[in-house]
């Protein structure tokens, strides 16, 4: 995925504006950087989840060597390639099983016996199998915050999709809870592409291959520094990214 | 002291209002069942009412209230998604439409009478029939359903929306399948408003469905609702109050039945779909 000079704004207040990286196939690219300066934004548009605001996204979005970002994009199937988590785990009122079946079924897969072997196996691959396997048919809501957030990794999962965007998925959490969320993500390196906002500089560093430092500056968000994670903690090229991760700005 | 003498005030309003009521029912239940009969309901009303039963009366009130709830409840269901998930973009003509739903809320049911006689009956050619009657009650509750569904719909956590949508899953399917049956309290307050109030219109019905009280062939046919029949026996025939307590008795315990079978229903229809949390 390559992004190239992506503005976001609302209205006429612009949040975003020349953003230009590149996602790799497999790796994880965490963004980091203060609330508020864009990194949200910047997440939803690679799904185009900003159709759905009132926000204006201009720049380009390279995926398979097609621009996302052109209107002739079928943002149904878009969003089936390109999963999203989100801060608070959202898992439908429904039962467990209808929580993972009801995205399959949208996208058309008719087969009962085929859906419950995918169930089965997104559940085993975010270790709620053992957990769960025996009330699949009780309300999800009814689990606990971590068992939520991997029901909805699981739910994005279920799709097959390449890319996972995660939008802090932690940060709603208790620690233990936290700690299984973030080996699960870890798991997922290699399988899936994922882009993981989060607060938490220590987990960037632990999970993260590339990363990226997003800081406002003149009320607009930028992205400041991007590169290898360990050159990024270890090596910063930019002082404000220096400052930032060694906790002294922030 | 201060707090104690405002306390047994609030307690006294309290006391008033709950006995009101109970009176009212009770002297309903009373005279009503005094007068009543099984055959009462199964039989035609003979010298005006007086005597004999309410079965006619009883078959033009289901009528009317069905082609009203038939007609009102997608349609209702329909602007209420509407105002509340597509709307968005054209604020300008959604408020202008909420802001006439809540005027037409509180228009006089004979208002609907006068418009209902006028367009169905006239307009429409459909004459004094139970077909004008039941579609002036589905204008009539359609206000309050729509918004009592629509403020429902609001109210659904957003983060279901966002969820739904970042799974590629068009709204539709987000709306029919998980929207919708969250806002499923909403949706049943607002029936059990609109079923109480069209069960007990009287004013909107004598101009539409007329007051004929012998048996409908068809929804094309005139015919009497009970509350119009109820009206009659008190209002123009001497010595038919115990009818008209009988069939209020009737119409107090339709209302309750139609509630509880339309709640019931309806969890039922939605319960294999969501928990509610």
């Amino acid at each position: 995925m390559r992004v190239r000079d992506l503005e976001v704004g609302y209205g006429d207040k612009t949040v975003l504006s020349q953003v230009s990286l590149d996602i790799y196939k497999g790796c994880i690219t965490a963004l980091i950087g203060p609330s508020g300066c864009g990194k949200t934004s910047f997440l939803s548009t690679l799904n185009r989840l900003t159709d759905h605001s009132d926000a204006r996204v201009a720049g380009q979005i390279l995926f398979d060597g097609q621009d996302l970002l052109r209107d002739s994009v079928d943002t149904l199937g878009l969003r089936r390639r390109i999963g999203m988590i989100f801060q608070r785990p959202n898992p439908f009122p429904l039962s467990i099983r209808r929580n993972l079946e009801l995205p399959l079924k949208e996208h058309g897969i008719r087969d009962r016996q085929v859906r419950y072997r995918k169930i089965e196996k997104v559940l085993k691959d975010v270790g709620l199998w053992e957990e769960v396997s025996d009330r699949l048919d009780a309300s999800a809501l009814a689990l606990s915050g971590g068992q939520q957030q991997r029901l909805c990794i699981a739910r994005a999962l279920v799709l097959e999709p390449e890319v996972l965007l995660m939008d802090e998925p932690c940060s709603a959490l208790d620690p233990i809870s936290s700690g299984i969320v973030e080996e699960l993500i870890l798991r997922l390196r290699g399988r899936y592409t994922v882009v993981i906002v989060t607060h938490n500089l220590a987990q960037a560093r632990r999970v993260a291959n590339y990363a990226g430092f997003f800081w406002m500056t003149e009320r607009v968000g930028k992205l400041i520094e991007f590169g290898l994670c360990r050159h990024l903690f270890e090596a910063p090229r930019h002082a404000l990214t220096a400052a930032y991760v060694s906790g002294a700005r922030g | 002291m201060v707090d104690r003498l405002f306390g047994w005030l609030m307690s006294g309003c309290a006391a008033l209002v709950v006995s009101l009521l109970l009176w009212v029912l009770g002297d309903v239940l009373i005279e009503g069942v005094a007068h009543f009969s099984w055959s009462f309901l199964f039989t035609e009303p003979e010298d005006s009412g007086r005597s004999g039963g309410i079965a006619p009366i009883l078959v033009s009130t289901l009528w009317i209230l069905s082609i009203a709830l038939v007609t009102a409840l997608p349609l209702g269901l329909g602007v209420a998604v509407w105002l509340s998930e597509f709307a968005a973009g054209r604020r300008r003509f959604s408020d202008i439409a909420r802001v006439t739903l809540d005027i037409l809320a509180g228009v006089p049911s004979i208002v609907y009478g006068l418009f209902g006689n006028a367009f169905f009956s006239i307009y429409l050619g459909l004459g004094f029939s139970l077909l004008s009657g039941g579609l002036t009650l589905a204008l009539m509750i359609l206000p309050v359903f729509v918004r009592t569904c629509e403020s429902g719909l609001r109210a659904v956590n957003d983060e279901w929306r966002r969820g739904a949508l970042a799974l590629g899953m068009a709204r539709s399917a987000a709306i029919w399948h998980i929207l919708l049956p969250a806002a499923r309290p909403a949706i049943g307050a607002g029936l059990v408003l609109g079923i109480g109030r069209a069960t007990a219109e009287t004013a909107a019905l004598v101009f539409t469905s007329g007051y004929v009280d012998r048996m409908p062939e068809s929804p094309l046919d005139s015919g009497r609702a009970l509350a119009v029949h109820i009206y009659d026996l008190s209002m123009n025939v001497t010595g038919g109050d115990s009818a008209a307590y009988a069939s209020a008795l009737v119409l107090v315990v339709l209302i309750v039945l139609l509630n509880t079978l339309a709640q019931s229903l309806l969890e039922d229809w939605f319960k294999r779909r969501v928990f509610v949390s």
